[in-house]
C-alpha cells in the first residue's frame, strides 16, 4: 500500500501535463489527503518539456522536491528518456503510446503504454489526451477515487471554461470503455 | 471544518493581501511572481480597491510611498534583481517612516542571475542595499499558510511602527500549489477614516492646526542624529517584540541544522532520513531572518557538536548564526546555488560526512 | 485703507532661504496664491522633489512630502489614487525632473494621473552647485562644462514640454516664465489653468515655468531677469502646447 505518491507528469508544452499534475492534488485534497504541486517555470517551458511534480500523501509533506518518484506519467519522448531512471524499482511508468514509439528501457517497472491520443480523438476529444491518460493513471493505480478526479476537473473546467467539462469527464472515463 | 483552498502561492500571497484589507498594490511583472501581478489586477478592481502596474521597480516603490504617506494600505511584490532596484525607496520610506508591504519572490543571483528559486537575497534583505542606518524586518514562511499569515498580518505591524516590513519566500514558494486556509476578510480602511486611524499621514490639512509634512531629509546634522537615534529606539523595539524561530528536537541534537522558507522544508526530510542512519539532528527554523531569532541558539545543549547552515545561496544567513552562536559550537555550511535546489538524499550524504569529523 | 497688496495665507510665516534673485519664491508664492484664491489649500498634498526646493515644504503652507530625486510623479500618482478628491502636485526642477526623474514624469503622463507637475526650469544644477543640466544652453557655462556647454561633447538640451505634450495622458502643458511683472500675471494665469484641469480630472497638467538661478549663472539678480529673457525663452519658447475643450 502506498501512502505517499510521488508523480512526475512531463511532457510538451500544451499537452496539458500540469493539468494532470494539478488535478491529482486537488483530487488529493479532495480526499482530505496532504498535497503539494510545483510546475517547472520559465523558459524552458517555452515550446521545450514541461513537468510537474505531485506529492500525494496519507502524511504531512516537508520537501515537494523528490528524489526519486513512485509513478512517472510521460506524454513524450524527451519526458521518458528523462525521467524513467528517477522510478523507484517496481513502480509505475504511463507513457503516451501514441506520440512515444520507442520502449521504455528499464525493465524492472510496472509500464503501461496509454494511446491517449488516439482514445481522446476516438471521441471527438483530441485535446482531452491528458484526461484521458489521468483516468488511465487513476484506474490501474487507485492512488485515488475517480469520482474525486472528477470533482476535480469541475473546478478546473468553469466559467469560460465550462462547456469543456462533460468531453473532459467522457475522457476521464475512456479508458478501458 | 474551515475549507482548505488549492491555490498557487502568487495567488494566495495576494489573496492574504486583500483579506487583510489591502486595496493598493504596485508591480512590475518579473518572472517567478508574475501570478501575483495578474491576480491582482484582476482581484483588486473587483473589491473597489487600485492595482498599479508601474514603469519601473523604481516607481513601484516610489508610487507605494505615495500611497504610503497618504495612509493606504499597499502591497509591492517583486523578485531579486527588481528588489535591488527598489532599495533607494526602502532607504527613503525607513527614514520617513511611511509603512509599506513587501514581498520578494527571490531567485537566484548575481546579475540578471536566473528564474530559479534562490536565497541569495538574504543580505540584501537582512542589510539592504540602501543608504544610512535603517531598519527593515524580514519575515521568512516556509509553508503556503504560514506564508499566507504573514502576509496578512504584516500590514498590522508595518503600521504599528510606521516602518516598511518585508516577506521573502523563493520561487519555489510563488510557484508552487499547496492548500491553504484562507483567513477571515477584514474591511479595508476607507479614505475617511485614515485622518483618525493614521493621524500623521497626508489627507490635506482641513482646519487642522497643524498641517502634516513627511520628510527623509535633515538640514543639519543635530536633526539627523536625533532623526536616527529615534528611528533605532523603534528598531530596538523590533528587536525585542518581533524575532520568531520554530524549534525541532534541537536540546538532543548532536546536528543542529538551521535553515529558513524552502530549505527549511527539505531539512525537515533530511532529519528524518538520517534519523534511520542513527544521526540525532534538530532545526532551527528562522521565521524572521531580522531580527534574527539569536535567543534560539541558546537552547541548544552539552550535546551538540555542530551546527550546520542549509541555504540555497554561497552562505549569507551563516554570519547571523555565527553571531548568535558566539563560538560555543562549529559553524558549518551546506548548500547549493544557481537556482539548484538540493535534494535531501544530496544533504543527507554531505551532513553525514561532515558529523564524522566531529563525533 | 484698502490694502493693495497682502501676503497669501499660502506662504507659510518662514523666511525664505533661497539665494536673492532665485526664480523659486516667485513661483511658490503664485501658485500658493491660486490654491488660496481657490479655496484649495486645505485639500491640497504637495510633494517637493530634491534639489533646493527640497524644503519647499518650509514655505508652503499645504500638507506635503519629500521625495527621493526625480520620483515625486510616481509619489503623487500614489497620493492621488489614496484620495482622488484632493489636489495633487509635485514641484520639480530640471536635473529632478529632466535628468533622474525623466522615467517618472513621462509615464505620470502616459497614466493621464490627475495630477499638476510645476517644472521649474532654471537651466542649471543649483542645490549641488552649478553642474550641467539637461536644459543647459549650447555655451552655457557650468561647473562640469566650465567652456560652456559643447553639443558635441555634451549633446543638445532637452526641451520637456514639447516631449510630453506628444504623450496623450497629459492633457495641458505649457511653458511660462517669471523674468517680468507681466510674465509673472501670464503665469498666474496658467496656473490657474494647470489646476482646474486636475480639478476637472482631465489628465496630468504639466507647466514649465523658466526661472533664474543667479548664484550659479555668475549674474547678480536684476541681470538674471535679462539673461533669462534673452537666453532662455529664445531656445525655450513661451506659450501653451497643449490645452484640452474648455479650459
Amino acid at each position: 500500500m502506498i501512502t505517499t505518491w510521488k508523480t512526475i507528469v512531463a511532457g510538451f508544452g500544451g499537452q496539458g501535463v500540469l493539468t494532470i499534475g494539478r488535478m491529482l492534488a486537488y483530487a488529493g485534497m479532495i480526499e482530505d489527503k496532504e498535497v503539494t504541486f510545483i510546475p517547472s517555470y520559465g523558459a524552458e517551458m517555452r515550446g521545450g518539456t514541461a513537468n510537474c511534480t505531485t506529492i500525494v500523501s496519507d502524511h504531512p509533506i516537508s520537501s515537494p522536491v523528490i528524489n526519486s518518484a513512485n509513478l512517472v506519467v510521460a506524454m513524450n519522448l524527451q519526458s521518458l528518456v528523462k525521467f524513467e531512471a528517477m522510478i523507484d524499482t517496481g513502480m509505475y511508468l504511463f507513457y503516451n503510446s501514441s506520440v512515444i514509439k520507442t520502449e521504455p528501457t528499464r525493465n524492472d517497472l510496472q509500464i503501461f503504454p496509454i494511446p491517449a491520443n488516439e482514445q481522446a480523438s476516438e471521441l471527438g476529444a483530441p485535446r482531452s489526451a491528458n484526461i484521458v491518460m489521468l483516468g488511465a493513471v487513476i484506474r490501474r493505480t487507485n492512488m485515488l477515487q475517480l469520482d474525486s478526479v472528477e470533482s476535480a476537473l469541475s473546478k478546473e473546467f468553469y466559467g469560460s471554461k465550462a462547456s469543456l467539462l462533460s468531453k473532459n469527464i467522457e475522457a476521464l472515463y475512456a479508458f478501458e470503455q | 471544518m474551515t475549507r482548505k483552498v488549492l491555490m498557487k502561492g502568487n495567488e494566495a500571497f495576494g489573496e492574504a493581501a486583500i483579506r487583510a484589507g489591502c486595496r493598493f498594490y504596485v508591480g512590475y511583472p518579473i518572472t517567478p511572481q508574475n501570478e501575483l501581478v495578474e491576480y491582482m489586477s484582476r482581484e483588486l478592481p473587483e473589491h473597489g480597491g487600485t492595482f498599479i502596474q508601474s514603469e519601473s521597480e523604481l516607481a513601484t516603490i516610489n508610487i507605494a510611498y505615495g500611497i504610503g504617506v497618504a495612509g493606504g494600505d499597499c502591497l509591492i511584490s517583486s523578485s531579486s534583481p527588481g528588489i535591488a532596484l527598489m532599495q533607494e525607496g526602502f532607504s527613503f520610506a525607513c527614514m520617513a517612516e511611511v509603512p509599506i508591504v513587501i514581498l520578494n519572490v527571490s531567485r537566484s543571483g548575481p546579475g540578471i542571475g536566473g528564474i530559479q528559486p534562490g536565497q541569495s537575497d538574504y543580505f540584501q534583505m537582512t542589510r539592504g542595499g540602501g543608504n544610512g542606518d535603517y531598519r527593515i524586518p524580514v519575515f521568512t514562511p516556509a509553508t503556503m499558510q504560514e506564508a499566507v499569515n504573514t502576509i496578512y498580518g504584516s500590514f498590522e505591524i508595518a503600521n504599528r511602527y510606521r516602518n516598511p516590513v518585508s516577506i521573502m519566500v523563493d520561487g519555489m514558494m510563488g510557484q508552487m500549489m499547496e492548500p491553504v486556509v484562507l483567513p477571515e476578510a477584514k474591511a479595508p480602511l476607507a479614505e475617511e477614516r485614515i485622518a483618525a486611524e493614521k493621524p500623521w499621514a497626508l489627507v490635506g490639512r482641513g482646519t487642522k492646526p497643524t498641517r502634516n509634512v513627511i520628510k527623509a531629509y535633515a538640514p543639519n546634522t543635530t536633526i539627523l542624529e536625533t532623526q536616527v537615534l529615534r528611528l533605532f529606539k523603534k528598531y530596538e523595539s523590533m528587536e525585542a517584540e518581533l524575532p520568531e524561530a520554530v524549534l525541532t528536537d534541537v536540546e538532543d541534537a548532536e546536528m543542529v541544522f538551521v535553515a529558513y522558507g524552502s530549505a527549511a522544508r527539505i531539512v525537515a526530510e533530511v532529519m528524518t532520513i538520517l534519523k534511520e542512519r542513527g544521526i540525532r539532528t534538530g532545526l532551527i527554523r528562522p521565521k524572521t531572518v531580522w531580527p534574527f531569532p539569536n535567543g534560539a541558539f541558546d537552547r541548544l545543549g552539552e550535546r551538540t557538536k555542530i551546527v550546520v547552515s542549509v541555504e540555497l545561496s554561497m552562505g549569507q544567513m551563516i554570519d547571523d548564526i555565527e553571531r548568535a552562536v558566539r563560538g560555543r559550537y562549529p559553524v558549518r555550511l551546506i548548500n547549493r546555488a544557481g537556482g539548484i535546489i538540493p535534494t535531501s538524499e544530496e544533504i543527507s550524504r554531505i551532513a553525514e560526512e561532515m558529523i564524522g569529523a566531529y563525533r | 485703507m484698502k490694502p493693495i497688496y497682502e501676503k497669501t495665507i499660502g506662504m507659510t510665516e518662514a523666511e525664505l532661504s533661497y539665494c536673492p534673485g532665485c526664480g523659486h519664491g516667485i513661483a511658490h508664492k503664485l501658485i500658493m496664491d491660486v490654491l488660496d484664491k481657490k479655496g484649495l489649500l486645505g485639500d491640497t498634498i504637495g510633494v517637493s522633489p530634491i534639489g533646493c526646493s527640497v524644503i519647499a515644504h518650509q514655505y508652503m503652507n499645504v500638507e506635503m512630502c519629500e521625495a527621493a530625486h526625480g520620483r515625486a510623479p510616481a509619489v503623487a500618482t500614489g497620493i492621488k489614487r489614496v484620495h482622488p478628491d484632493k489636489f495633487v502636485y509635485t514641484y520639480q526642477g530640471d536635473g529632478d525632473l529632466a535628468s533622474i526623474g525623466t522615467t517618472e514624469i513621462v509615464h505620470a503622463a502616459v497614466r493621464a494621473e490627475n495630477i499638476c507637475v510645476f517644472f521649474i526650469n532654471n537651466a542649471i544644477y543649483g542645490m549641488t552647485g552649478g553642474q550641467m543640466a539637461p536644459t543647459t544652453l549650447i555655451g552655457q557655462r557650468a561647473t562640469t562644462a566650465v567652456l560652456g556647454r559643447d553639443a558635441v561633447r555634451n549633446g543638445r538640451p532637452i526641451h520637456v514640454s514639447e516631449m510630453l505634450a506628444t504623450i496623450e495622458g497629459a492633457a495641458y502643458v505649457e511653458r511660462v516664465s517669471i523674468d517680468s511683472p507681466a510674465a509673472i500675471r501670464k503665469t498666474r494665469k496658467a496656473i490657474e489653468r494647470v489646476v482646474e484641469v486636475q480639478q476637472r480630472k482631465l489628465g496630468l497638467a504639466f507647466l514649465e515655468i523658466l526661472s533664474t538661478c543667479p548664484t550659479n549663472w555668475g549674474v547678480t539678480a536684476p541681470e538674471a531677469m535679462s539673461w533669462l529673457r534673452e537666453n532662455m525663452i529664445p531656445y525655450y519658447p513661451l506659450g501653451v502646447l497643449k490645452r484640452p475643450e474648455g479650459i
